[in-house]
This record gives structure tokens, C-alpha cells and sequence, in this order.
């Protein structure tokens, strides 16, 4: 246990120590897209009956604030521990793989939940937005930060290079981020597309969390919340897998 | 004895190129031992695949009993490694690194040790110091602290005098010494052979990935029978036609002669003394570790060619 805590500890210290560019900066860049789309669009679209458009977008926005950062942590920890061949203290010591994967999520999910938070608030300064059922919402929040944190421990382990896990970030992460509804509903897409978006498990978190902060959502949160826990299950399980078969990491 | 380390027929390749062909290695409780051998032996392949940091094709190895794979847990428990490449976390103080490392094997309150290893290792005045800012051999010392955290019952450096200088390499083998004294088995890599004859009552040499010698110490020193040379300055400077035979070199005024035994010095005085040759100095050269080693490495090669 006490190794667990002091490298889930150790891992909120490394992005701690540098908040600025991990918590605050992505705050910003956040509430850049809120004010601009906030301009160009806002007297345009209804999207949902009597939900302006700002409203549907800042539950987009935060989430994907949210699914950005818990993926940036846990990459980018992994591959500079590689690069700078620190990793060792890690792969000597006597965590278990089990241990290991949970310090890596959790601290993920704790920054994820950290730039959500702050988007959040920040944008309470401009619009009036209330979170109409919290649990609902914190539930999204935990499930898709988890979710990204694993798939960002896979990617910093399957990369070598910096150049790799930016690939993977601009090949798969945010492809998927901006096809999942982050500025639209799928409903206003044309039928291909649409059975395309739900093929996209990014679709299930943002749809979700938007059900727990709106009380309305494309699909029912049930079906969310089945596809995020099995997603979340089974990249678990790879990257597990991964730390214990030492792909990668052991030589 | 019990055996701290056992390697059973290890192999491990690259792709085409095997770094360590079926080694078996036992290392007990208590022992000083040095894995030597020159760059590109496996010296480093076969500590990583001890520590678990590399992966064997086949084999077997176990730390203390345990199993590396199966029983990892309780193997790296077991052990601790200065690896041989400056590596560091840039985040973090030489305290934080040391308590972060405590914590990694469930020792939560650590400061009486860290302090004692600090002390030790002469690290004490750097200690709230970034790692980034300290030299290279204090990042090498921060590295022998690190494998020392959890006072394991084995300890693996490799190369931790690279680049530490003479006062603290003196310092750093005291700190080893009494730790080998106070029950742990040490191994080391080194590629100043002296000090692995100083310190080690053991010895393996490697190369090619091949376990080509492995004895004590004084044995392998004292294999050396043709390692004794007297080294004459000689006026006139010829050597008498009797002791031609014992000539190994005669250059630059110097006429070295291989002597078995001590009592040939003997003879080889009354020669000169027949011959009116005066000896101006005389010198003995005893064999070393360092004679050895070239030694083995340049039969090992007559044996592959
Ligand atoms: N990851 C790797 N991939 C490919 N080849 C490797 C790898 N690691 C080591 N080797 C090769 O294995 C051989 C043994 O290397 P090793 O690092 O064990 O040598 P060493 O005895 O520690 O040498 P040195 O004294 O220089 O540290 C070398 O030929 C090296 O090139
Ligand atoms: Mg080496």
C-alpha cells in the first residue's frame, strides 16, 4: 500500500510542481474555445429545447479539458521516464504491476477532475450554467479521466520517441475528441455519420457527462455508462497486461 | 553457504548477436564478488536480467531464493542496483529521490538511514539540492544511495567509481566494506582492476558473453605462475648469454627476465657477478589481477581462432 501511495504521491508532485503549464494553461486555452464559439455561434443554434447553445457547449468543453489532461499525464510521465531512463527506479522496485497501473490512473484522473473543476468555475464567471445532477457528471468525470489515464500509460509505454506519442495523440486522441459531440450533437450529423459517432467510445463519455449536466443527452446515461466501464475494462486490461509482460520496459 | 544469487544456464540474444550464452553463476551470502570483463562482455545484461530489468530467452535466476519472474516481489525486495548510466529524476531534491525511493518499498519513515547514507556517502551538504544541479559523480553517489534505501540483503553496482573521484572512491569502498562486514553480499562491476582485487574474494571474468573464469581471488593470482618478472638496469647493458633464455624484453636499457621462484634471483646475481655485469636497479613485478585478465582474454582468443 505504502508504495502504491508514495508513486501515486509522487506522480501528483511531478505535474504539481509544474501547474502552470499542466492546470492552469489548459484552463485558459478552454475558455478560449467557450468565448469564441461563444460569439460566432451563440444566437445560431438551439440545440436541445430551451438550451442555448452555450450551455450544451461547456459540458463539451470541460470534458474534453478533462480527457486531454488525464491523457497528457500519464503519457507524457511514462515516456519521459523512458527517455530520461528513470523508469528503472520504478521497474526495480517491488510494486506490483496492479500497483503500478493505479498510481499512474489515479493520478490521471486526479488532474483530469482538477481542469474540469477549474474550467468549470471559470466559466461560472461568464455564464450562468448549474450542474443539474452532480453525481451523474462526477461519475463521467472519474470513468473518462480513468479511461484516458490507461490509454495514456498504453501510448507512453508502446512510444519510444516523443514524436510517437504526439502521433498517437493527433492521430487517435483528438480525431476522436472532436468527432464525439464536444461542439455538436451527433442527432444533427447525416445517418452515416451518425452510426459512425457511436462507434466512438470518446462520444459515451461526453454524451454522459452532458446528461449530468444538463439532465438531457442524445442517448440514455445507462448505455453511456456501460460502454465507458467496459472501455475503461478492457484497456485496463492491456495496459496491465503491458506492465506485466514488460513490453517495452523490460528488455 | 546459502546462495544469494544462483544464475542457471542463462541465454539471452539480440536478434542475431547473443549477449550472454548459458551462463550458471552462483553467488553466495556474504561474498565481495566482481563480474569483470571488457566492454561489451554482458556484464550489464546479466545484472539486468538479475534485477529484472531485462528479460531472459531461457533460464533461470533467482535472488535470495526467489525467483525473478515469478517471485519478483520478494526478489527486487531483495536487492538492490546502482545502475551503470546516470539516470535521475529532474523533478525532485536528493532527499525527495530518497524518500520517494523508501516509499517504493513500503518504508514510510526513513530518515534516520537517509541520513546515515548521506553522511556516508559525503552527500549530506546537497541534500535539499535538485538533482539537476549536482556534478556527475555526485549524481553517481545519489545513484549507490538509492540502491542502498531498503538496506538490501544484496546489493549490484555497476561501475560506481566511473567518473567518482580518488577521495570519495576511497570513502564510497569503506561505506561498501562495512556493509559487506555487516552481513550483505556485495557484486561489482569495475573496470579498475585493482580495486576488484582489493576488495573481492571472488572473481568472474566474462567475454563474449562467455563465463570464462571464475575462481577466488588469490587463486587466480596465483595461477599466474610466469607473472613474476625482475626488472634489471644493467651496466654494461647486456644480459650474459646463460640468462638469454630467461629474457622476456630487453629495451630502452631495461632487460626484463620471467622468474618461477624467488630463489633464481639468486643465480641470476652470481651470473651477473661472473659476467662483471653491475646491476644498477633491480625491481620484482608481482603478478596482479590486471596481468591475469590480459591474460585470459588473449588465450580466450587463441582458443576461438
Ligand atoms: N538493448 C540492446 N539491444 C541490442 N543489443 C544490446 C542491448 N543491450 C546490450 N546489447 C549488446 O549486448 C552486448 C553486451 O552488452 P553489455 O551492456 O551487457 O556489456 P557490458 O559488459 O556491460 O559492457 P561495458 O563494460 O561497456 O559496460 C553488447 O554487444 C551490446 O551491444
Ligand atoms: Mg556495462
Amino acid at each position: 500500500m505504502t508504495g502504491f501511495l508514495t508513486l501515486f504521491f509522487k506522480e501528483l508532485l511531478r505535474f504539481w510542481k509544474v501547474s502552470f503549464q499542466t492546470v492552469v494553461a489548459p484552463m485558459v486555452s478552454t475558455l478560449l474555445y467557450l468565448l469564441i464559439f461563444y460569439h460566432i455561434l451563440e444566437e445560431r443554434i438551439e440545440i436541445y429545447p430551451g438550451v442555448a447553445y452555450t450551455l450544451f457547449l461547456i459540458p463539451g468543453l470541460v470534458m474534453m479539458a478533462v480527457i486531454q489532461n488525464a491523457f497528457a499525464n500519464s503519457s507524457s510521465s511514462v515516456i519521459q521516464s523512458k527517455i530520461s531512463g528513470n523508469i528503472v527506479f520504478i521497474l526495480l522496485s517491488p510494486l506490483s504491476y496492479r500497483a503500478i497501473f493505479c498510481a499512474y490512473v489515479l493520478a490521471s484522473i486526479v488532474r483530469g477532475l482538477l481542469v474540469g473543476l477549474g474550467v468549470y468555475l471559470v466559466t461560472l464567471i461568464f455564464f450562468e450554467a448549474p450542474l443539474q445532477l452532480p453525481i451523474w457528471a462526477l461519475l463521467f468525470v472519474i470513468l473518462g479521466s480513468a479511461m484516458l489515464g490507461a490509454l495514456g500509460l498504453i501510448a507512453g509505454i508502446w512510444s519510444d520517441k516523443f514524436d510517437q506519442l504526439a502521433a498517437f495523440q493527433n492521430f487517435i486522441i483528438l480525431p476522436l475528441t472532436f468527432l464525439s459531440g464536444v461542439f455538436y450533437t451527433v442527432h444533427s450529423l447525416p445517418m452515416g455519420w451518425q452510426y459512425l459517432s457511436h462507434l466512438n467510445p470518446f462520444f459515451y463519455m461526453i454524451d454522459g457527462f452532458r446528461y449530468g449536466f444538463l439532465g438531457v443527452s442524445d442517448i440514455s446515461p445507462y448505455i453511456s455508462l456501460l460502454v465507458v466501464t467496459l472501455c475503461l475494462a478492457v484497456l485496463s486490461t492491456l495496459a496491465i497486461y503491458m506492465l506485466k509482460s514488460g513490453y517495452k520496459l523490460r528488455t | 553457504m546459502l546462495p544469494a544469487i544462483e544464475v542457471q544456464q542463462v541465454r539471452k540474444c539480440y536478434g542475431a548477436l547473443c549477449a550472454l550464452t548459458d551462463i550458471d553463476l552462483t553467488i553466495y551470502s556474504g561474498e565481495f564478488f566482481a563480474l569483470l570483463g571488457p566492454n561489451g562482455a554482458g556484464k550489464t545484461t546479466l545484472i539486468s536480467i538479475i534485477a529484472g530489468l531485462a528479460l531472459a530467452d531461457s533460464g533461470l535466476v533467482k535472488v535470495m531464493g526467489f525467483d525473478v519472474i515469478r517471485q519478483y516481489q520478494q526478489s527486487r525486495r531483495n536487492l538492490g542496483v546502482v545502475p551503470q548510466e546516470l539516470v535521475y529524476d529532474p523533478f525532485f531534491s536528493v532527499r525527495e529521490i530518497l524518500k520517494i525511493q523508501s516509499g517504493y518499498y513500503g518504508i514510510s519513515d526513513n530518515d534516520a538511514w537517509i541520513d546515515e547514507i548521506l553522511e556516508r556517502l559525503d552527500l549530506a551538504s546537497k541534500a535539499d539540492a535538485n538533482m539537476r544541479a549536482l556534478s556527475g559523480g555526485m549524481k553517481r553517489r545519489v545513484l549507490v544511495a538509492q540502491a542502498l534505501v531498503h538496506k538490501p540483503p544484496v546489493i549490484i553496482l555497476d561501475e560506481p567509481t566511473a567518473g567518482v573521484d580518488v577521495e570519495l572512491r576511497q570513502t564510497l569502498w569503506a561505506f561498501i566494506r562495512q556493509l559487506n562486514r555487516d552481513g550483505h553480499t556485495i557484486i561489482l562491476t569495475t573496470h579498475y582492476l585493482e580495486e576488484a582485487e582489493t576488495l573481492c574474494n571472488r572473481v568472474a571474468v566474462l567475454k563474449a558473453g562467455k563465463l570464462i573464469a571464475l575462481d577466488t581471488t588469490n587463486n587466480l593470482v596465483g595461477k599466474m605462475t610466469d607473472g613474476n618478472v625482475l626488472r634489471l638496469k644493467l651496466d654494461p647493458d647486456v644480459v650474459p648469454p646463460g640468462l638469454q633464455a630467461l629474457q622476456i624484453s630487453h629495451a630502452h636499457g631495461v632487460a626484463e627476465l620471467r622468474i618461477e621462484n624467488f630463489e633464481q634471483v639468486e643465480t641470476i646475481i652470481a651470473a651477473m657477478r661472473a659476467a662483471r655485469i653491475h646491476i644498477v636497479e633491480m625491481q620484482l613485478q608481482q603478478p596482479d589481477l590486471e596481468d591475469v585478465f590480459v591474460h585470459l582474454l588473449s588465450n580466450h582468443r587463441k582458443d576461438d581462432a
